[in-house]
């Protein structure tokens, strides 16, 4: 899910846009050359590597194998379910989202800052993580169903999990955007509807909810977004009788080696994404003229008030604390038998899941040991960061002070964004497919997936030092190259780790790409999990979970870094 | 001290700069005053060497700055928004400059605490610049630009972002500071009253040309020209005919009636000239203007009082709204 990150990005792009301060600079015209030496590297990256192989499946597209009988139906089944499950999915979110934006802008209770943190943290983990969450509490092995002995009169069906997990990722965004609308609210206009004799029902109905539209729309079409592009969650919780589009073109494309048709609904996803997208630019754009950050929460007073906050706070602490506290867990404790051990299996605490990862065993899933998959990821990650950085400093630049031509490169730039990791997976394997041998596809794949978001975190941190901090230093005796190491330099520091870390956090998660091109010998960690999830037996279940709960670790505390190192509101700086 | 020599600057093909030449003399004050986009900033960090005029040479005790990069001209330069180092705290910035000149730990310990308590701002050396108000960033960014001990001070709209009684008192403590050290300063600003106040000499800056020079009194009494008359608020401006006259003295008609211009220029009948009303220093003009009062604007010194022709005139006593009115007034003639 190349989106996952989108939200935190515009957070630090908002964070670190401090351009009101930059100084008035002279417009230049056209390319000069130093500038197209900027720009050569990262256009012929993504020249090779996405709109080359872009072009290739939209060329298979059209070519007679994708349009024929008997793709047409699979075509229809897969829209229908992935438009199907993404709104039943936006609506639960909505369900959820709303009381809690309610509750975050308009009562202060004690908890809540930390109450709203973990709201956020799904957002920024990896799809596996949260899938084998869910799975780690309440699949088919989970922590409730072995407590319980197998004995649940109802055990959660694959599809209620996939809807649970989707609502577990996205409530943060409505939570946000329809939180800062309804906080930014005049507390004023629904004082005047009370004095025109309106009781709060109505008072809500006639004008609150008419006000917060624009944004409640904006919040669900960015959910809708998220949760019809959803792939690894789709794919572990659900199994491949829930064909999204996105499923299906990784099975087409992986499975039953049918290019034309994953092509063809590679174009097909890739069309409603751009609509999609289009349509939540629309509202919004729309949405952020409303300045007004000033605080309207109170302590909830009434009965009513009280018990809303108290069941709303439960609520989401259960639903958000609980599969990232059984994850571990789950990952701790032997709670089942392992294949053909029936008789003298000892039930409890083990660290058996995390030993294994260390063993070769022949017959195993793996021809390595599974912990090279870490191994694996962290050099990817690692080799993912210097790309990532070696291309997005010059276009970041380039980008911080635009020329008209440059501001048509720029949307160009961020297409990756818009196009689903299994399609440009599926991009690979059809342009390089005889390279797939190698390992170095996974890292340009993840480059991808990360150049937009390191160029909107590296590009205003740019452009927001003022030419005239520069001046300044020049005129208090710095040569060029002292300006450059004690102003440049110093205030990008911050800008260039959260960057890196970004790429990391990406590369580290990334899975729907690196499924379809990652070599068999060479997994990554979430491609480990997948496999090992894949495959029956207490033991490889568990090693699935001891897996995700390092991947959680350690992106939870990249999480933690980007928060430092990210530049501090625009105030500070 | 500093001398500009014909200078033209071009920007987008528009002239910007219009052959300007001006010296500033030791230890004294030179205002740039100007609207915005007058060129008045650009000439400052042409200055500062910043950007380089089309043609022209910009002089320092007689020696062509054009090869000496700004980082080696010794010039302190202070920004309307400060550009205080945000990364660096209050003690860093001011040390800035000496720490690019490489000086002992020891004297730059003692130059920064002598600059930030020549600015009042002594017990700040550890807060962070983002921290301190407005104001108390305009001193540090002052006390940074006099830490280097500069040959020449360049203000560019320093206190424009600040509130007028905090602008107020800022500009006195810097004219003191400019008198103490004796340091020659070019104070840019678009507002008459910073330049009056700060100014021993003020140059106002029109369509890239020099409109009129000289001592603030000066200038106020005699603007010269309609824009600067007007740009100064001196009083009205309005066009006139010149009827009759000689030796100097003429009869002028104009929309608001007949007047007595006594200038002692030559002019000729049928002229058109640009004319100004305002109080005569001595009561025995021969010019009066009367009629119906239509607006009187407090502006704290003085009464902004027009009458219903639109004519109008500063007063230190308002008349009555509605009410007939007279006045002596003494009219003069502009280019």
């Amino acid at each position: 899910m190349p989106h996952s990150l989108n939200h935190g990005d515009a957070e630090t792009q908002r964070k670190i846009n401090f351009s009101a301060l930059s100084a008035s600079s002279y417009p230049r015209r056209g390319l000069r050359l130093n500038r197209i030496f900027l720009w050569l590297l990262p256009l012929a990256f993504l020249a090779v590597f996405f709109f080359f192989p872009l072009s290739r499946i939209l060329t298979l597209t059209l070519s007679p194998e994708a349009l024929t009988a008997k793709n047409l139906p699979i075509t229809v089944s897969a829209l229908l379910f992935t438009f199907y499950q993404a709104f039943l999915s936006t609506l639960l979110t909505l369900l959820l989202g709303l009381p809690s934006a309610v509750l975050f802008a308009r009562f202060d209770f004690r908890g809540k800052s930390l109450l709203r943190a973990i709201t956020a943290i799904p957002f920024m983990l990896p799809t596996v993580v949260v899938a084998a969450a869910f799975n780690s509490l309440l699949g088919q092995r989970g922590l409730l169903n072995t407590i319980t002995n197998f004995q649940l009169p109802i055990t959660p069906s694959p599809f209620l999990l996939i809807l649970l997990a989707h609502v577990f990722y996205n409530t943060t965004i409505v939570i946000r955007i329809a939180g800062t609308a309804l906080s930014s609210l005049d507390p004023k206009l629904e004082q005047t509807a009370r004095s025109l004799g309106a009781d709060p029902l109505r008072v809500w109905t006639h004008v609150t909810l008419p006000l917060l539209r624009p944004s409640l729309l904006a919040a669900s079409l960015l959910v809708f977004l998220f949760d019809f592009t959803s792939f690894g969650v789709i794919l572990l919780l659900g199994g491949s009788q829930f064909a999204t589009l996105e499923v299906e073109i990784y099975l087409q494309a992986v499975k039953f080696l049918n290019l034309p048709l994953a092509a063809l609904l590679s174009a097909l996803q890739l069309v409603c994404t751009l609509i999609f997208s289009l349509l939540y630019t629309k509202y919004a754009t729309r949405n952020t003229q409303q300045l007004n950050p000033r605080s309207s929460a109170t302590k909830p007073t009434t009965f009513q008030q009280k018990l809303f906050v108290f069941a709303l706070c439960s609520l989401i602490t259960v639903y958000f604390a609980l599969p990232l506290l059984s994850l571990p867990v789950r990952s701790l404790f032997r709670l089942e038998a392992d294949r053909g051990q029936r008789a003298q299996i000892q039930y409890g605490f083990t660290t058996d899941y995390y030993e294994e990862l260390f063993i070769n065993r022949r017959g195993s899933i793996f021809y390595v040991p599974p912990i090279r998959a870490a191994f694996n990821s962290l050099a990817y990650a690692s080799a993912t960061v210097l790309l990532s950085l070696l291309l997005g400093f010059p276009a970041a630049f380039a980008l911080a002070k635009p020329t008209r031509l440059e501001k048509i490169l720029d949307p160009l730039i961020m297409l990756p964004l818009g196009s689903s990791a299994v399609m440009l997976g599926l991009g690979f394997i059809i342009t390089y497919g005889r390279w797939l041998t190698s390992p170095l596809l996974v890292p340009f794949a993840h480059t991808l997936v990360a150049l937009p978001f390191v160029i909107r975190t590296l590009q205003p941190a740019i452009a927001s030092i003022p030419q005239r901090l520069r001046d300044a230093a020049s005129t208090l005796g710095a040569s060029p190259l002292e300006v450059w190491k004690h102003i440049d330099l110093p205030i990008l520091r911050r800008a260039a780790l959260a960057a890196a870390t970004f790429a990391f956090t990406i590369s580290l998660g990334e899975f729907g790409a690196t499924l379809l091109i990652a070599r068999p010998e060479y997994p990554t960690i979430p491609v480990a999990i997948e496999r090992f999830l894949s495959q029956p037996g207490g033991l490889n279940y568990g090693q699935a979970m001891a897996m995700a709960t390092l991947l959680m670790l350690i992106t939870t505390a990249s999480i933690l870094l980007i928060e430092k190192f990210r530049p501090p509101s625009a105030g500070d700086f | 001290m500093l001398e500009l020599r014909h200078i033209f600057k071009t920007y987008e093909g528009k002239p910007l700069l219009n052959d300007i030449s001006f010296t500033v003399n030791a230890g004294e004050t030179l205002c740039l005053l100007g609207a915005s986009g007058s060129g008045k900033s650009t000439l400052l960090r042409m200055i500062a060497g910043l950007e380089t005029p089309d043609s022209g040479s910009i002089l320092f005790n007689g020696m062509d700055l054009a090869s000496t990069p700004p980082h080696l001209r010794d010039f302190g330069l202070v920004f309307q928004d400060y550009s205080l180092f945000p990364h660096l705290n209050v003690n860093e910035n001011v040390a800035f400059g000496l720490r690019m000149r490489r000086l002992p730990p020891q004297e730059i310990a003692e130059r920064v605490a002598s600059s930030l308590k020549l600015v009042n701002m002594q017990g700040f050396e550890r807060r962070r610049v983002t921290d301190l108000s407005g104001g108390e960033q305009q001193r540090v960014a002052l006390a940074r630009a006099l830490a280097i001990r500069p040959r020449l001070l360049l203000f560019d709209e320093p206190l424009g972002a600040l509130d007028k009684k905090l602008k107020d008192g800022l500009l006195e403590e810097l004219r003191t500071i400019l008198h103490r050290t004796q340091i020659p300063a070019i104070y840019v600003t678009h507002d008459q009253e910073e330049a009056f106040t700060i100014a021993d000499r003020i140059l106002i800056l029109h369509e890239g040309r020099i409109l009129r020079e000289g001592a603030p009194a000066d200038v106020w009494a005699n603007p010269q020209s309609a824009y600067a008359a007007e740009f100064l608020g001196v009083g009205k401006v309005f066009d006139g005919v010149v009827m009759d006259g000689q030796n100097g003295k003429w009869k002028v008609s104009s929309e608001f009636g007949i007047f007595a211009l006594d200038c002692g220029h030559e002019h000729s009948r049928g002229e058109k000239v640009h004319l100004l009303a305002r109080l005569p220093k001595v009561q025995d003009e021969a010019n009066v203007i009367s009629g119906m009062v239509a607006d009187v604007i407090f502006q704290q010194d003085r009464y902004k009082v027009t009458f219903d022709n639109g004519l109008f005139v500063y007063l230190d006593e308002p008349p009555k709204i509605g009410g007939q009115f007279a006045v002596r007034v003494r009219v003069e003639c502009l280019s």
